[in-house]
């Protein structure tokens, strides 16, 4: 067990090391950074003051040396915790992002509470009662989920929230608890204007959740086991989460690798879209103003979080599974 | 007396697509308390229907539509007898007696248990279920009852996962699982079907053993007649859904009256078939004789070797790695050990042996799908020997056209996105042989061949029968002109009825095509139909070969006896002998005594005992006549 632990987090280093080079490659390809455009913007305008800042911040991050040292610069910086300025924002990366990071979290953790609540019941339903005209129902209404663009559902829950409720257009709270402290005000505000990127977020999400538990109850509902489960006396409810149910969950585990990284960088478009003060929309400014920095420690941590999420949902996976923990490739 | 079970007059019918199958129509019979009924029929005569009809766990599109089922619990006697067909399926009354009174052992061993439970979870859960005990007094329970029915280890086979199991094993936890509350009849459905032939015996003896020591019935649902002529005391026999033949079993083997029961026992392979009878099947196919034409070869060189396949010193070893957190690291295991054998031209070589043994890994060695870790593989072209190992490009593709093989999965071995034509015309395709309008002939020839019908060229996999796909398979295999044939295991995922036309269909192609056949089964008897020369193999050895006659009256190795003394024949006159099977141990090569013990490290010569006999040990076996 100890052993296995050590041998993934050893396998994770070259993969991190890998994932590194191709971010910052792909940060250096645009012609031109940041610098530069602020030094003709400068120009531009006649001032000279700006130079010298510049001349402190290339300085300090080795920006007039060659494209390996400032990456191994970078590297080493990002491994001492510094994830070094924004250019934008004038300040830490660490800062700009940890502002935005808890409102993220709050959404993200909302969809996905959501999501499966409102998910597993519909699919469980849908693969026991398969083409009855409830799983029909539920399925055209799963498409219609995952059809619906969500910048347009969003567009049109804003609209009718403002018209029928009279929530305040965009955000996540009412504009005067901006940048305000915790109140109770505050937190009835977010509630209020949280449902709506919950949903929003939630609707593709659900659906395509729906579809898969269907699917692979389906295939579970198939098999000898459930029969002998039956056999044996045991009533269909409970027959249905003991086997084929616990079955069917194993997918789930595998994607809660994918969700760790969701929970940062968000649903960008809606983000956007809404104006949440998440840091999808963040991320998506620093990659069109080439905030080096911003974008390569952000999609670093992206990174990071999806290889750690991947490990727990193998370390779980192995929990669960007794297949997985004991019978290795022995291929059975 | 009255019957533990009476079943009146029941009728099933399936709802498919756009009307309703009859699938059970109005059958009667009564299963007494105590005693052991077989009931008999092919796939799809309804026999696991009512099955699951006495259990209330018809599938969802079935539904009972007349009759009734009458149970007398022994354990309320005095209670009027319930009629399960009138219960709700899912009540709490139905739920007691499912599991608690009538339990059931499926035929898969593999896919009936949950793989994610411990056996002791899952085997005590029917204890919990149904008495009323705690958990302590259920896990005792539970392992009393996992010792009774062979498990070595009862406490260790408590905590194991299934898939921790052999299929054996697998089988005996099942059955622990159904007989762990005591129930007044279980029924089996093939409980033995899905096994090896030495395991087949071990089941069928614990089943008898628990039967008389637990009092209850036992409802034996099969379709072979070898067990049900060791096992049953009465014969029911179903055909589409009716009762054709219902008795005793002497009256039933003694006197078939039914012509469907008295087809049933020709079709199936015997020991005591005279030489050159022929099976009969049930329904015989209709092949086009003309379309019977020896391809055109050349001639066998005169005085030239006439082994076709010459295979020695084969060793195969697969590493099997461990990915599992508590062992890791790999272990070896020694897949085909220093086989050596040659197929002679124009016989049939039957290599026979219990799955795990190597069989199908020598195959695919011939077929160079893997590649053996040491000894060579050599096939005669026409006087030519090639070592297979050294074929590349070009003449790998033509030795390609000279071995052809037939697999034994009807269903997994035909793509079912390709039609029929596509499916036979392939290989002709991959060859570049003929033009579009010659190998549309072709493939029209080849249907005929195998007695299917021209007009269903067209048609996709899906439409044909288990039997009717192994023809396409068989078509397949024929189509680029073969010498040696690879069969391997073609009849054993089909009906008995079925296996006996593809039996003589390929002992017909191979008399008239001068075919050479290496038929790979796990079926003595169905082996015994086929080869001229057999033989065994066990734990990758290859432990005795000899002529068929040889092997069946004579057999040296105690795998071998063991493997002749499992097999059920379809007479009551003569029943399995289970000490001949040294309780399950005649497959391990060191408990087999001197001189064929196998120990750590060393290896045994094949020792000649004249006529072709050879037996695998280390020094001649003694009172054996040269």
């Amino acid at each position: 067990m100890i052993g296995y632990l050590a041998h993934r987090i050893m396998l994770m280093v070259p993969t991190l090391i890998g994932i590194s080079l191709i971010t910052f490659i792909i940060i250096q390809l645009p012609p031109g950074d940041f610098l530069s455009t602020m030094i003709a913007e400068c120009e531009a305008q006649g001032e000279s003051s700006c130079k010298e800042q510049v001349a402190v911040l290339t300085e300090e991050f080795g920006l007039d040396k060659p494209v390996w040292q400032q990456y191994l610069i970078w590297v080493s910086d990002l491994l001492q915790g510094n994830m070094g300025i924004s250019f934008e924002y004038n300040k830490p990366v660490a800062e700009v992002i940890g502002e935005s990071l808890y409102l993220t979290i709050i959404v993200a953790g909302s969809t996905i509470i959501f999501t499966w609540i409102v998910a597993f019941p519909i699919g469980v339903y849908s693969a026991t009662h398969q083409y009855s005209w409830g799983d029909h129902g539920l399925t055209l209404l799963g498409f219609l989920g995952l059809a619906t663009p969500n910048f347009l559902l969003a567009l049109v829950m804003l609209f009718l929230a403002n018209v029928w409720f009279g929530t305040s257009i965009g955000g996540l709270m009412d504009p005067q608890y901006v940048d305000q402290p915790w109140t109770w005000g505050k937190f009835v505000s977010i509630l209020e204007h949280l449902w709506i990127p919950v949903v929003v977020i939630g609707t593709s999400g659900t659906a395509g959740l729906i579809r898969r538990l269907r699917a692979n109850l389906l295939d579970e509902l198939q098999k000898q086991y459930v029969v002998t489960a039956r056999a044996k006396g045991l009533s269909p409810g409970k027959a249905l989460v003991k086997y084929p149910l616990r079955m069917a969950l194993n997918p789930f585990i595998a994607d809660i690798g994918n969700l760790l990284p969701q929970v940062i960088s968000g649903a960008v478009i809606v983000s956007v879209v809404l104006s949440l003060p998440t840091t999808g929309p963040i991320l998506l400014r620093a990659l069109q103003t080439q905030d080096m920095f911003l974008a390569g420690s952000f999609l670093m941590c992206l990174a990071f979080l999806t290889v750690i999420g991947v490990l727990i949902s193998d370390l779980l996976l192995a929990v669960l599974d007794p297949r997985i923990r004991l019978a290795g490739g022995a291929g059975h | 007396m009255t019957p533990l079970v009476d079943i009146r007059d029941l009728r099933v019918q399936f709802l498919v697509g756009d009307g309703a199958v009859q699938a059970v129509k109005g059958v009667s019979f009564a299963i007494p308390a105590g005693r052991t009924l077989a009931l008999v029929g092919e796939s799809g005569s309804g026999k696991t229907v009512i099955s699951q009809t006495l259990m209330r766990i018809l599938p969802q599109n079935a539904e009972i539509t007349g009759g009734q089922v009458l149970f007398n619990d022994p354990a309320k006697p005095d209670d009027a007898p319930v009629d399960l067909v009138a219960l709700p399926a899912d009540g709490k009354m139905m739920r007691q007696i499912r599991g608690g009174s009538i339990s059931i052992i499926f035929q898969e061993p593999m896919t009936s248990l949950s793989p994610l439970h411990t056996v002791g979870d899952q085997v005590g859960e029917a204890l919990l279920l149904h008495r009323n005990c705690s958990k302590p007094e259920a896990k005792e329970l539970t392992v009393e009852m996992l010792r009774l029915v062979g498990f070595p280890d009862p406490e260790k086979a408590w905590r194991a996962y299934p898939f921790e199991l052999s299929g054996g094993l697998r089988q005996r936890a099942m059955i622990s699982m159904a007989l762990v509350c005591r129930p007044s009849l279980l029924i089996a459905d093939e409980p033995t079907t899905a096994l090896d032939v030495t395991i087949q015996a071990q089941i069928l003896k614990l089943i008898a053993d628990l039967q008389a020591e637990l009092g209850m019935a036992v409802l034996m649902i099969t379709h072979d007649l070898g067990v049900v002529a060791n096992v049953a005391e009465d014969v029911v026999v179903m055909y589409h859904g009716e009762v054709m033949e219902q008795g005793g079993l002497r009256d039933i083997f003694g006197d078939p009256r039914h012509p469907y029961l008295k087809g049933l026992l020709a079709a199936v392979p015997r020991f005591d078939m005279k030489p050159g009878e022929r099976l009969i099947p049930l329904r015989e196919i209709k092949q086009d004789r003309s379309a019977l034409k020896r391809p055109e070869r050349e001639a066998w060189p005169e005085g030239a070797d006439d082994r076709m396949l010459t295979i020695e010193h084969l060793t195969k070893t697969f590493s099997v790695r461990n990915k599992g957190w508590l062992a890791r690291g790999s272990t070896q295991h020694l897949a085909v050990d220093d086989i050596s054998f040659d197929v002679r031209r124009g016989e049939c070589l039957g290599l026979v042996g219990e799955s795990g043994c190597g069989k199908t890994t020598t195959s695919k060695m011939i077929m160079k799908a893997l590649t053996p870790d040491s000894g060579t593989v050599t096939f005669n072209d026409r006087g030519t020997p090639v070592d297979i190992a050294a074929l590349e490009g070009d003449k790998l593709f033509d030795y390609r056209r000279k071995v052809q093989f037939i697999f034994q999965d009807p269903f997994g071995s035909l793509n079912p996105r390709m039609t029929v034509f596509d499916i036979i015309s392939e290989p002709l395709v991959i060859h570049k042989i003929g033009t579009p309008a010659e190998r549309a002939e072709r493939a029209m020839e080849l249907m005929r061949l195998v007695g299917l019908d021209v007009r269903h060229l067209r048609r996709y996999p899906h439409s044909f029968s288990g039997g009717q796909r192994q023809r396409i398979g068989i078509a397949r295999a024929l189509a680029l002109e073969p010498e040696l044939l690879i069969c391997d295991e073609p009849v054993s995922a089909l009906d008995v009825s079925i296996q006996a036309q593809i039996l003589n269909l390929l002992k017909d192609l191979q008399k008239e095509l001068g075919l050479t056949y290496l038929f790979i089964s796990h079926n003595l008897a169905v082996i015994d139909y086929m080869a001229d020369r057999i033989a065994v193999m066990c734990s990758g050895r290859l432990v005795e070969q000899a002529s068929r006659e040889d092997i069946f009256k004579n057999p040296v190795h105690p795998y071998t006896k063991a493997l002749l003394a499992a097999v059920p024949e379809p007479n009551p006159d003569r029943k399995l002998d289970l000490t001949a099977l040294m309780a399950g141990r005649a497959s391990i090569p060191s408990a087999w005594p001197e001189p064929f013990t196998v120990a750590e490290g060393s290896t045994l010569q094949m020792i000649d005992l004249g006529n072709g006999h050879f037996v695998r040990a280390s020094a001649k076996p003694e009172g054996i006549a040269a």
